[in-house]
């Protein structure tokens, strides 16, 4: 495909389609409070979508990071309920996201495990001690202090300060991806593991602290999750690994490694939140949501494969065989 | 390549960096007890009422059930609806397919941004609603909770489906009507922490100390931790080791299923009786067969008949939620808001073989 036909610039078409559309149409959509609302609730899927983005373009996923996010809740909920301050459980919480992420990645990496297979084990694993953790009660009474940095904007903008935190961390994490030798190592992962190790890219040590750093992120949007919701649960987040993935395939990664942008990732984030908000203030129940997010999905895994396919076979019809490299004389 | 630190020293600088963070926080910091500012005003507390004001035409109500496609608040829903025609008003259901603690959020936004006059909820999580719903108080948007409260800061009115002394009392009343007002009784409630539960049984063995029932003895409260097998083995347990045993009480749905399913299948049936909270959907074929003779639930349409009632006296300024305010609702006359800006349904409804083909829930 050429530049500007790439997958995910028709992404970011689409959200301005869905912003103007609903700007247009929707009296209630532009305004500030319902873009603060619509934004604030994608806190958690933008910032775990980041590690995610990373690790499916080096060919790898995470599905544990929702049971992560759910233990870490537990644990903020258990710990404050024991009387620890906010400021020690922080620091404690990101360590046990951390360690949960070392596991996933010592699965991969020393047994060499597939991740998807590994990673639908923790899911349980971790969900099954957060459940240990706190039962099935909740915890709340959390500090307005807190709570209310979650769920406020910045003074004068629609921006909650949750989504300005993730605007760093996107930054940074785009920088790291697109333009930093590790960056280029993580496609050289994904597009061919073999080949990208006998390049001298130390493979395993790679994978390993992306996992890490996803269960970081996991952890720490489990703390956002609490304090946003002012209600620490084991069940917090339940499915919300799969509304990441959606994101970074919609994004225009490819599941099976070596492509996509970041760019994309975060125009999908917004256009799934944005779309999802404009349907509910339509009227448009549940189901018909889900069937709208489903068949993007669909159509975003597909669209690249059609054009490849009608690609090939109008190169056969004139007579010219795809691009294959000439044999030598 | 980039990376050059061996990943043991990267774990030690990791650890020792949150230990320092840990030691430093320690000296300091927000925790449960330095933090006790949660008394926030109630949003339009300082409004009057006027008793005497008619009910607004055009009401828009929007119920917020803990998950739609449940039977249950179906028609609880269903039953608000119909009765804000009744007043002239419009109401919808709308929620999430999903009963987690967050799903509920963004649907209060979305009925914010659409200026209704009053959500009702059924709240998944009583805490996770509770910032929403007070944004929507502030616009001046009445807040019903209906079937499961809320934290009371976030809601003008809780309608509850009937007292828990009632629910308690009138649980040993039919149990005592089935069993002749003599023998040995037990109970088989959920978990052993569960709040609404351990409050009926209070209530019933308050009501058993009274002189009507001092041929009933209690002998023994087993718990099915709302798991269908092991309230089955429960009540397995109870028969065997109580021989005697005249009747079971189960205040949960899921545990006076599993019981009937056990008595219906063993020699007890028609000899111990069984009764408690279920609803008629689960419970028909029971008493259909004999093994039941009546257990009893509140009836889901009268509570969203009243909710949906609640909400247009609310929103046409004749209550404020104070306690000792009056509102007339409909066919069922009027209710008084009592502590705590709860109203009462009533006594729970008691389904028998006469009356169970009429409720499908």
């Amino acid at each position: 495909m050429s530049r500007l036909m790439r997958w995910e610039t028709a992404v970011t078409l689409l959200l301005v389609l869905v912003f103007a559309s609903g700007a247009g149409f929707s009296p209630d959509f532009a305004n500030n409070d319902n873009l603060s609302f619509a934004l604030d609730d994608l806190s958690e899927i933008a910032l775990i979508a980041l590690p995610m983005t990373l690790l499916v373009v080096c060919g790898q996923v995470d599905l544990s990071v929702a049971s992560i996010l759910g233990l870490c809740s537990a644990l903020t909920g258990k710990l404050w309920d024991g009387g620890m301050s906010i400021e020690a459980i922080i620091p404690l919480v990101l360590v046990v996201g951390v360690v949960c992420g070392l596991v996933n990645g010592l699965l991969v990496t020393r047994l060499g495990l597939p991740s998807l297979a590994v990673t639908i084990g923790t899911l349980t694993l971790y969900r099954g001690l957060a459940y240990v953790t706190l039962g099935t009660g909740a915890v709340s009474e959390f500090p307005t202090a807190y709570t209310d940095l979650a769920t406020s904007s910045i003074p004068g903008t629609p921006i909650p300060y949750p989504v300005a935190l993730f605007a760093v961390l996107a930054a940074v994490t785009g920088v790291v991806l697109h333009a930093t030798g590790v960056g280029r190592s993580l496609f050289a992962i994904g597009a061919q593991e073999d080949a990208a190790y006998f390049a001298g890219i130390r493979v395993k040590r790679i994978k390993l602290i992306l996992f890490a750093v996803s269960g970081l992120v996991a952890g720490f949007a489990g703390v956002v999750y609490t304090l946003r919701y002012g209600s620490a649960r084991a069940d917090n987040g339940i499915g919300l690994e799969l509304a990441v993935i959606a994101a970074v395939l919609l994004g225009g990664v490819d599941f099976d490694g070596g492509k996509g942008t970041l760019g994309g990732v975060i125009a999908a984030v917004l256009l799934i939140g944005l779309l999802r908000n404009l349907l509910m203030l339509n009227d448009v129940s549940t189901e018909v949501q889900s069937i709208v997010t489903g068949l993007l999905l669909i159509i975003s895994v597909l669209t690249p494969r059609l054009i490849a396919v009608a690609r090939e076979a109008r190169g056969r019809r004139r007579g010219a065989r795809p691009a294959v490299p000439a044999a030598a004389p | 390549m980039t990376i050059r630190l061996r990943a043991p020293r990267r774990l030690a600088a990791a650890a020792t960096a949150g230990a320092l963070a840990l030691s430093l926080a320690a000296c300091g910091g927000t925790t449960k007890d330095s933090a006790s500012d949660s008394g926030d005003a109630k949003a339009g507390g300082n409004a009057s009422a006027n008793p005497n004001a008619p009910l607004k035409k055009g009401l828009k109500l929007a119920f917020l059930p803990k998950q739609v496609n449940n039977p249950y608040e179906t028609i609880v829903d269903n039953a608000g609806i119909a009765a804000a025609k009744e007043f002239g008003g419009e109401a919808k259901e709308v929620g999430p397919s999903d009963a987690s603690a967050s799903s509920q959020v963004s649907y209060i936004n979305t009925l914010i941004q659409q200026r209704h006059d009053a959500i009702l909820i059924a709240a998944n999580d009583e805490n996770a609603v509770c910032g929403p719903l007070k944004q929507a108080m502030s616009k001046n948007i009445k807040i019903v909770a209906y079937d499961s409260d809320t934290n009371p800061d976030c809601r003008d009115l809780f309608i509850n489906q009937a007292s828990s002394e009632e629910i308690g009392r009138s649980e040993v009343k039919l149990l005592s009507e089935q069993i002749g007002g003599e023998g040995e009784i037990a109970i088989l409630s959920a978990t052993a922490n569960a709040t609404n539960q351990n409050t009926w049984i209070k209530f019933m063995q308050d009501e058993l100390k009274k002189p009507e029932y001092s041929k009933m003895k209690l002998v023994k409260v087993a718990y099915g931790d709302d798991d269908d097998q092991k309230s089955f083995q429960q009540t397995q347990g109870l028969l065997q080791a109580y021989p005697n045993l005249k009747g079971i009480i189960s205040p949960t749905t899921v545990g006076i299923a599993a019981a009937a399913r056990y008595i219906s299948g063993s020699k007890y049936k028609g000899k111990v009786a069984l009764t408690g909270l279920g609803t008629p959907d689960q419970m028909r074929k029971f008493v259909k067969d004999g093994t039941v003779k009546g257990f009893e639930l509140w009836d889901p349409k009268n509570l969203g008949y009243l909710a949906a009632f609640a909400a247009a006296a609310l929103s046409s300024g004749q209550i404020t939620g104070a306690e000792g305010e009056k509102f007339k609702a409909g066919k069922l006359g009027e209710r008084t808001i009592g502590a705590n800006g709860e109203v009462i349904l009533g006594p729970p409804t008691v389904f028998d073989a006469k009356n169970i083909d009429q409720y499908h829930f």
